[in-house]
């Protein structure tokens, strides 16, 4: 999931770069091209920074669950469950920045 | 992904109308009922029957379901889990299903946008504020005070910005894991439409589990919260 969130941050800034280009071709949002630039940019860093601070502190989750479930292999099933929401919480976060990205990327 | 999305409701004549996400909910609902009809039809000839049976006929099924969702609702909520097995179970079977749906092509979840996952969180949010009243009367209202009533000015403030942002974080974190799987794969779909998206179809349905679940065991701890008695 990481992967393909860096992909779409990358592709976003990659098509900015391109718009700054073929500017003089588009003009259709009448939107200033600076500012077209800017949001782009905003976007892609946006959802990448969520992501990298995401992982991380998803790693230390599923970590210390793999930790407990290394010590007592019998109690995997109880642990899986709170890691699971344990993931979902932190997941949301990065979901709030996503939905912030896609807001700003369907503005382009 | 402005372009027109082909969905099955359109092929419907009332419902093509409507908005995508209301079709798809209506949709959606329609499967749930005739579902829950038969398995309730067939649930009640549990007199007959002592022995379940063998295979994985639609009782079988129907008896997982209920099993699990009451289950749930006890482990989490303790003894007074029953009053609020209906509300849950409703939530986080359409929650489920619709989640579900997208994954079947021409189906566009009515999670898909915000106003049906504001409309479930919202829901969850009048809810346990009703619960809180209905059990502690207009005491319910010291709940925001904190412990100690000299804090009050500085615990109201925060009580109610964090009861606030219950619903809204509920409903967002549906609403973006949704959309977002949903984009992720049309993306990979558009790129290699051959084995590449498979992933993250996996990844859909794992995420529309773990969602439904998660959403219904945020509920269910807020009302458990709201309906909770001071212990010292």
């Amino acid at each position: 999931m990481k992967k393909t969130l860096v992909i779409l941050g990358l592709l976003s800034i990659f098509i900015s770069f391109s718009v700054s280009v073929a500017m003089a071709a588009e003009g259709a949002a009448g939107l200033d091209p600076q500012v077209k630039a800017m949001i782009a940019l905003a976007s892609g860093l946006g959802i990448g920074i969520a992501a990298f601070g995401g992982g991380l502190g998803q790693g230390r989750a599923v970590a210390s669950a793999l930790d407990g479930i290394a010590r007592n292999p019998g109690a995997a099933g109880k642990i899986l469950t709170p890691m699971i929401i344990g993931l979902a919480m932190i997941e949301s976060l990065v979901i709030y920045s996503l939905v912030v990205s896609l807001l700003l990327f369907f503005k382009l | 992904m402005e372009h027109e999305q082909f969905t099955w409701a359109s092929l419907i004549p009332g419902l093509a109308s409507l908005p995508a996400h209301v079709s798809g909910a209506i949709i959606v609902s329609i499967v749930l009922l005739v579902v829950v009809i038969i398995g309730y039809r067939q649930l009640r000839r549990t007199e007959d029957q002592v022995i379940p049976d063998e295979k994985l006929t639609f009782r079988n099924f129907i008896e997982v379901i209920v099993e699990g969702i009451s289950g749930l609702v006890e482990n989490t909520m303790g003894p007074r889990g029953p009053e609020f097995t209906l509300l849950i179970g409703t939530l986080a079977l359409f929650i489920l299903f619709n989640n579900v749906s997208g994954l079947i092509p021409g189906f566009l979840p009515a999670t898909d946008n915000v106003n049906t996952t504001f409309a479930c969180s919202l829901t969850v949010f009048f809810m346990t504020h009703y619960y809180g009243v209905k059990e502690h009367g207009i005491k319910y209202l010291k709940h925001f005070v904190g412990p100690f009533w000299w804090l009050a000015p500085i615990m109201v403030p925060i009580e109610i910005i964090g009861n606030l942002a219950r619903p809204v974080s509920l409903g967002l974190r549906l609403f973006g894991n949704i959309t977002g799987d949903h984009l992720v794969t049309g993306i990979f779909f558009s790129l290699i439409p051959l084995l590449l998206p498979l992933p993250f179809m996996f990844l859909g349905l794992f995420v529309a589990f773990v969602q439904a679940f998660v959403f219904s065991l945020l509920s269910m701890a807020y009302f458990s919260g709201a309906i909770a008695h001071e212990e010292h």
